[in-house]
């Protein structure tokens, strides 16, 4: 602004060009030489790899471009993807009930969620579901009744437990068990004010917990929410070891008839690294939507900054 | 509120015999106090006196170990069915503290709701009122405060004092019996404190039944009716302002009063 170069001096002495040069307003940034030597060095680097890795053979790129969008691929693909959905939210649930039950007064639902979370969080995922899908050589009749009264109802394990079934059972039973923890971290992170507020306005305590309590513990849970969803859809490839078509079992079966592994490999690769990126932007959105309220965070804040320009213009003017 | 009308009111108010301990620590001595409908009675008495654990005894935030308290007709946290006192569930608790507000020393209003969510988050949530009605009560309350431009800020744009004068209106939004204050002023900067002491006033000249904890003297000696003076986990003494501050009895009560005047 140029404009500032007409205001009046405010002492006699003032040497008001020499001023209006040293206003901040118009300073560069310092040249920095060593930033742009690495940023030089790392984009040679990156360049090199890339070609490299573009002009290898051994990569065999045109069997990648024939395979990527495949529909045995695309079907891989989407069970990957329907698999850690379904799994992550039935995960979410039970996590979220469990951290309660953790944090609740009853030692009894104490010690039954502690337990859960010690047998789940214990064992290999892998082994886990390899035992679901063969509980039918565990237990073969699955009864709902009373202990050691009537029976209410019964089935056949073998009838209940498909790889489909057993898959979500394993991966979510799973998943509950972190996001227990999860969850637990951050509900221990608001503030006890918070919730002592709540008591005193007379909120009952599921309320408490879902208009006030976990909206605040949120900012806690979603980064490593965030973190557990990406983990998850990378142990959606541990199904393949029970019949499940996922996105690397359908990988497999081409190249166990082709051979072609390194290609079919980058083509999973590519598939998962594509996934996790639009994972990333969604969860700084989320990220984004609970830290409303945050210092300097909000809309709100943002409105001042036109009035002050209003008010400076003002000033300007009446200097003329 | 003249002394013809008190004397002839049921209180509001009844503390018989309180005892509190936390562990082999007893806070709380045996208290007995009275608020009638309509008074302001400000607690005084020095750091760890049990001023605080008293008031949150009052609408049951803090169990006591013995006597009893009465809000109007209810015991918060029991009731007497025939000769036998039952502990309520959290449920019916929440149900009996629907009629008490309160206003916190770190003033605790919901950072991640705007000012007008935080006053009508208890009269929408709890109380079942419209949104509509809600909204509209609290804005009039927001002017009453003087913050009615900053509905739409979310707490943490506020000023300490902004936030407590939000919180009082929270408070005022249930339409309270009674209004429970905990050192309100005392995570203030001194030039902030002036503001919301000016709106307490304002409540007290209205009439409303408030029990504060306070170490503002300034404050007792223009808005209470009653200075109750506590040291020890005893009420020391208790009278007017005029009286209590002016020419006090008791040495204890001498002692604070030299010290914080
Ligand atoms: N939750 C608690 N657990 C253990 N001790 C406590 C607890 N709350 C208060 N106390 C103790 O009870 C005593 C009285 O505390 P209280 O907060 O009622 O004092 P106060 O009169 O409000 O003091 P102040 O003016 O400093 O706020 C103190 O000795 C304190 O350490
Ligand atoms: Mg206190």
């Amino acid at each position: 602004m140029t404009a500032a170069a007409t205001k009046p001096a405010f002492s006699p002495k003032d040497d008001v060009t020499e001023l209006a040069l040293r206003d901040v307003a118009h300073a560069r940034q310092p040249i920095n030489y060593s930033r742009w030597l690495m940023w030089a060095f790392t984009l040679a680097v990156t360049l090199k790899f890339g070609w490299m890795v573009a002009n290898n053979k051994n990569f065999e790129w045109h069997v990648v471009g024939q395979w990527f969008t495949a529909d045995s691929i695309l079907r891989g693909l989407s069970v990957s993807l329907g698999l850690t959905v379904v799994a992550m939210v039935i995960g979410v649930v039970i996590g979220l009930l469990l951290a309660i039950a953790r944090m609740s007064d009853s030692k009894l639902f104490v010690m039954l969620s502690s337990l859960y979370i010690w047998f789940f969080r214990g064992t290999p995922l892998l082994v886990q579901l390899i035992f679901w899908y063969n509980m039918s050589t565990l237990f073969p009749q699955v009864t709902i009744g009373i202990p050691f009264g009537p029976t209410l109802a019964s089935w056949n394990t073998n009838d209940l437990i498909t790889p489909l079934t057993a898959a979500i059972a394993g991966l979510a039973l799973n998943e509950a068990a972190y996001m227990a923890e999860i969850i637990r971290g951050g509900l221990l992170s608001v503030d006890p004010g918070q919730i002592e507020t709540t008591q005193a306005f007379g909120m009952t305590r599921a309320r408490a917990l879902r208009r006030i309590i976990i909206p605040q513990a949120m900012k806690s849970i979603i980064p490593p929410t965030g973190n557990q969803l990406i983990s998850m859809i990378k142990a959606t490839s541990l199904v393949s070891v029970i019949a499940m078509g996922d996105l690397l079992y359908s990988v497999q079966a081409v190249y166990n008839r082709t051979f072609e592994i390194i290609p079919m490999l980058m083509v999973a690769v590519l598939w998962y690294l594509l996934v996790t990126s639009i994972l990333n932007v969604g969860q700084s959105a989320i990220e984004r939507y609970y830290s409303r309220g945050d210092k300097g965070r909000t809309v709100a804040t943002a409105k001042p900054a036109p009035e002050a320009e209003a008010g400076m213009a003002v000033n300007l003017g009446d200097a003329r | 509120m003249n002394a013809q009308t008190i004397s002839q009111a049921e209180p509001l108010v009844k503390a018989r015999n309180v005892h509190k301990s936390f562990g082999d620590n007893e806070v709380l001595k045996g208290i007995d106090l009275d608020v009638m409908p309509g008074e302001t009675v400000v607690i005084l008495g020095p750091s760890g006196s049990g001023k605080s654990t008293f008031l949150r005894c009052i609408n049951h935030l803090e169990a006591m170990n013995r006597g009893s308290i009465q809000v109007g007709n209810e015991q918060i946290g029991y009731e007497l069915r025939g000769k036998h006192l039952r502990k309520l569930s959290a449920r019916a608790i929440a149900r009996q503290r629907r009629q008490i507000g309160m206003v916190f020393q770190q003033f605790n209003l919901y950072p991640h709701l705007t000012v007008l969510q935080n006053i009508i988050e208890a009269p929408v949530g709890i109380h079942g009122e419209s949104r509509q009605a809600a909204e509209a009560y609290a804005m009039t309350l927001l002017q009453r405060v003087g913050l009615k431009e900053k509905a739409d800020a979310y707490p943490r744009q506020l000023s300490g004092g902004q936030q407590q004068r939000v919180a009082i209106a929270r408070a005022l939004a249930i339409k309270p019996k009674l209004i429970l204050f905990d050192e309100p002023t005392s995570a203030l900067d001194p030039e902030l404190v002036g503001e919301v002491l000016a709106t307490m006033k304002d409540l007290a000249e209205q009439g409303l039944t408030m029990v504060v904890v306070t170490h503002e003297i300034g404050f007792a000696k223009e808005a209470a009716d009653r200075v109750v003076f506590m040291d020890g986990g005893y009420i020391v003494e208790q009278g007017p302002p005029d009286e209590i501050l002016v020419n006090p009895q008791h040495p204890r009560t001498r002692a604070f009063l030299s010290r914080v005047i």
